[in-house]
């Protein structure tokens, strides 16, 4: 078991709402970004003396632009509903960690300035001025949020904590207090092109690796293309893929797919990165500029589709922005959506038959599959309404013989975040991400011990690095995480490929 | 005519302009405010009709307040509908004639006040007991439920212990209504129905400048009112457009 300076929660079998403890998570805070990682994205380099008027002037300007604020914070009746929804909650038992209780820090602020009743009766609606310690707890707890979206479910008016996170972080942004994991990324993504930074000829050598690794394995010349001007398709995947585990598996299987179905296909390294770090800090200006790459990419290389690979928040930006910030796409090829998931792609070949597929291949494990917030409420996959459900699992139950899936109430529209996403994948919130993951835990632990789960797969790169880190603290195998386009590619046949059995799949056996 | 009789007819023609006048405003400053990405809460419909199926589920059923918790959903509810029977039924006292209907369900409809005081007190049970639902409540919250459920109740006195005179009280809103002063009767003195209107008039004062904004929110909800068409469809705002010149 991992070790940690704080207490790791206990697992239940069935899970209980913890009674409220204020405070418990008022230190958990982020690194504030730097003077340099801020002005590349055309934010303030610290907190200037004035900041309390241009925090609320911030928050005027964000209210005339955005109907979902205006809206979401006159609407709360404080019912409750959303109270023991939030895995931050259920993991911390931090009331301010209640999606409301996260609401209602800018509300407070919102009622004071904004509205009659804040103004004239404070105290009797509950409205606050902005203090330096408000700002405190406003950078603790909306850097406590990973815009999962599982409250705007159950909220009766469809109050989405993440809309007021996003504009919280977007305020403080625009006073000099940002966060540096993730403004440091976006400065990277300008800069270089992906979130880790990999130079273009770093990535030429990784994608070159595992075409040897791909032929030595299979004795099949699978292509990792980059920059081909002239492709069909361009991929635009998480840049975790190309060298992380288990992503690097996933991404192996895209190319397998791809190289049956006979496809030509490249990735880019100007767009060599699907997820987009400017929605997580709210800022559609940077969410836009690292949206246009992809269009840039595209245009460039002249390819005529766009797919994705597995990737929950960038899927999001993807499906349900990148048409809006970066379109219209009316140079693409207009018999296909614009983008197209990897799933999408995969599960339209499997109909058609062009895959081959041994799914024994996979028999040494029984597979569970973890629906990625932000794919399963804020995306679809497919032409009808909860695609983004039944696409993954056809695709994995095609590819494997044993799949289980965990409990109703966390699964689908229900599914609980990894507990990293939002922009918190960073070590700096390792309480915060462990404790986040109960939820997600519990309903894994119940699997393993009923179903005999081995491993559960998984489409985003939030959720796998999160839940590689995080499955230690709990007593589980960091490897049970795999990609789902990794069991595809356990299981895809390549034409001409050597018949002789190979064993060199990581050992995934549990203790 | 009365003091009390000026009083409230003045209060009532106040209350509801300030009603009508705060709301539009603030249903002109939702309408006039852009949505500039698509955020439905998916799975969700992807024609207008399907959206429209959507938040009637919502707005008729609370659809997703049954997901979270049963006991608010019961309680909320029931209070929700029975107002919306026992506002029905006060159609009597503003209508000249009166509908059929409104008359026939008036018998029936009149003993849902008390599902309408049953749902109040169990919605503030649980504001009370349950701690989570304790510690976001501030005290506008625990007064707006009692502002409703005194209003509830004295109205059901008037119904039902202490009878007032509400030929007296319709007369008197025909006359605000059509603005004919010459034969409006002295309103009625006793204190259910003093009470009761004095509150309902607080209650319309209120209404734009307070959590009840969320029965005009819930209509203009981008999580609920939106088609999942993004990718077929561009969404952009105009301010969003500035940015592409």
């Amino acid at each position: 078991m991992a070790k940690a300076d704080f207490e790791i929660p206990q697992l239940q079998e069935f899970p209980e709402v913890p009674a409220v403890v204020p405070g418990t998570m008022a230190h958990s805070q982020p690194y504030i970004a730097k003077p340099d990682f801020q002005e590349p994205l055309g934010f303030p380099g610290e907190l200037p003396d004035d900041w309390h008027d241009k925090a609320i002037e911030a928050m005027g300007d964000l209210l005339g632009k955005y109907r979902s604020l205006q809206v979401y914070l006159d609407s709360c009746v404080k019912c409750g509903a959303c109270t023991d929804k939030c895995h931050y909650y259920l993991g911390t038992s931090d009331p301010k960690n209640m999606p409301v209780g996260r609401q209602d820090l800018l509300r407070k602020v919102y009622r004071r300035h904004f509205t009659f009743a804040g103004k004239y009766f404070p105290k009797l609606v509950g409205a606050e001025d902005l203090t330096k310690e408000v700002l405190d707890d406003w950078y603790s707890y909306f850097h406590q949020c990973s815009q999962c979206r599982r409250c705007s479910v159950f909220c009766p008016y469809g109050i989405d904590t993440a809309e007021i996170s996003m504009a919280a972080r977007e305020i403080m942004d625009r006073i000099g207090v940002g966060q540096k994991y993730c403004n440091e990324i976006i400065g990277k993504v300008y800069k270089i092109g992906n979130n880790l930074g990999l130079p273009e000829a770093a990535l030429a050598d990784t994608l070159e690796g595992l075409e040897e690794d791909v032929e030595e394995d299979t004795g099949v010349a699978v292509k990792y293309p980059l920059d081909v001007k002239g492709a069909d398709i361009l991929l635009v995947t998480p840049s975790a893929d190309f060298f992380a585990e288990p992503h690097v598996d996933g991404l192996i299987g895209y190319g397998k797919v791809f190289h049956e179905a006979g496809v030509s296909w490249t990735l880019s390294s100007k767009a060599s990165e699907a997820a987009n770090f400017g929605m997580f800090i709210g800022s559609y200006e940077n969410m836009r500029r690292v949206s246009l790459r992809i269009r840039e990419a595209a245009l460039e290389l002249g390819v005529k589709r766009i797919i994705f690979g597995e990737c929950g928040h960038a899927w999001r930006v993807a499906y349900s922005f990148l048409n809006t910030l970066a379109g219209p796409f009316d140079f693409l090829d207009p018999n296909y959506p614009v983008p197209q998931h990897i799933l999408e792609f995969t599960w339209g070949e499997m109909q058609k038959g062009t895959l081959n597929i041994d799914k024994s291949a996979n028999d040494h494990m029984v597979v569970t599959f973890h629906d990625s917030c932000n794919v399963a409420r804020a995306s679809r996959m497919g032409s009808e309404p909860g695609g983004q459900f039944k696409i993954p699992r056809n695709v994995i139950k095609a590819v494997c013989n044993s799949f289980v899936d965990m409990a109703p109430d966390t699964i689908h529209e229900k599914t609980f975040c990894c507990g990293g996403g939002g922009g918190l994948l960073t070590d700096d919130l390792m309480e915060l991400r462990v404790k986040g993951a109960k939820p997600r835990m519990e309903a894994l632990k119940n699997v393993i011990e009923e179903h005999g789960v081995t491993n559960m797969a998984a489409i985003c790169a939030i959720c796998k690095s999160q839940f590689t880190k995080v499955l230690p603290y709990y007593g589980m195998d960091m490897d049970m995480i795999v990609s789902v386009h990794q069991l595809v590619s356990n299981a895809i046949v390549l034409t001409g490929q050597n018949s002789d059995d190979d064993d060199d799949e990581s050992a995934d056996d549990d203790d | 005519m009365s003091f009390l009789t000026v009083a409230f007819a003045a209060l009532f023609y106040a209350a509801t302009l300030l009603l009508v006048v705060g709301l539009a405003r603030r249903i002109a400053l939702y309408w006039k405010t852009p949505a500039p990405l698509k955020i439905p809460t998916t799975p969700a419909p992807v024609t207008q009709g399907g959206v429209v199926l959507r938040m009637f589920r919502e707005v008729v059923f609370f659809e997703s307040l049954f997901k979270s918790t049963k006991w608010t959903w019961v309680f909320g509810w029931m209070f929700h509908m029975a107002l919306f029977a026992v506002l029905f039924r006060h159609l009597r006292y503003f209508q000249d004639p009166v509908w059929g209907v409104v008359t026939w369900v008036g018998p029936l409809f009149k003993y849902l006040a008390f599902a309408m005081i049953i749902g109040l007190l169990g919605l503030w049970a649980r504001r009370l007991f349950v701690d989570r639902v304790r510690y976001i409540s501030a005290p506008s919250d625990h007064l707006m439920l009692l502002l409703l459920l005194l209003i509830g109740v004295s109205g059901a006195m008037t119904t039902f212990v202490a009878h007032t005179d509400v030929v007296a009280v319709k007369a008197f809103f025909r006359s605000l209504m059509t603005f004919n002063f010459s034969d409006m009767p002295n309103l009625p003195s006793d204190p259910f129905i003093v009470v009761h209107l004095l509150l309902v008039a607080l209650l319309m004062i209120i209404f734009p400048i307070s959590k009840l904004l969320h029965a005009p929110g819930v209509f203009f909800s981008p999580t609920r009112n939106q088609i999942d068409n993004p990718r077929e469809q561009r969404h952009i705002a105009d301010w969003a457009r500035k940015l592409e010149q």
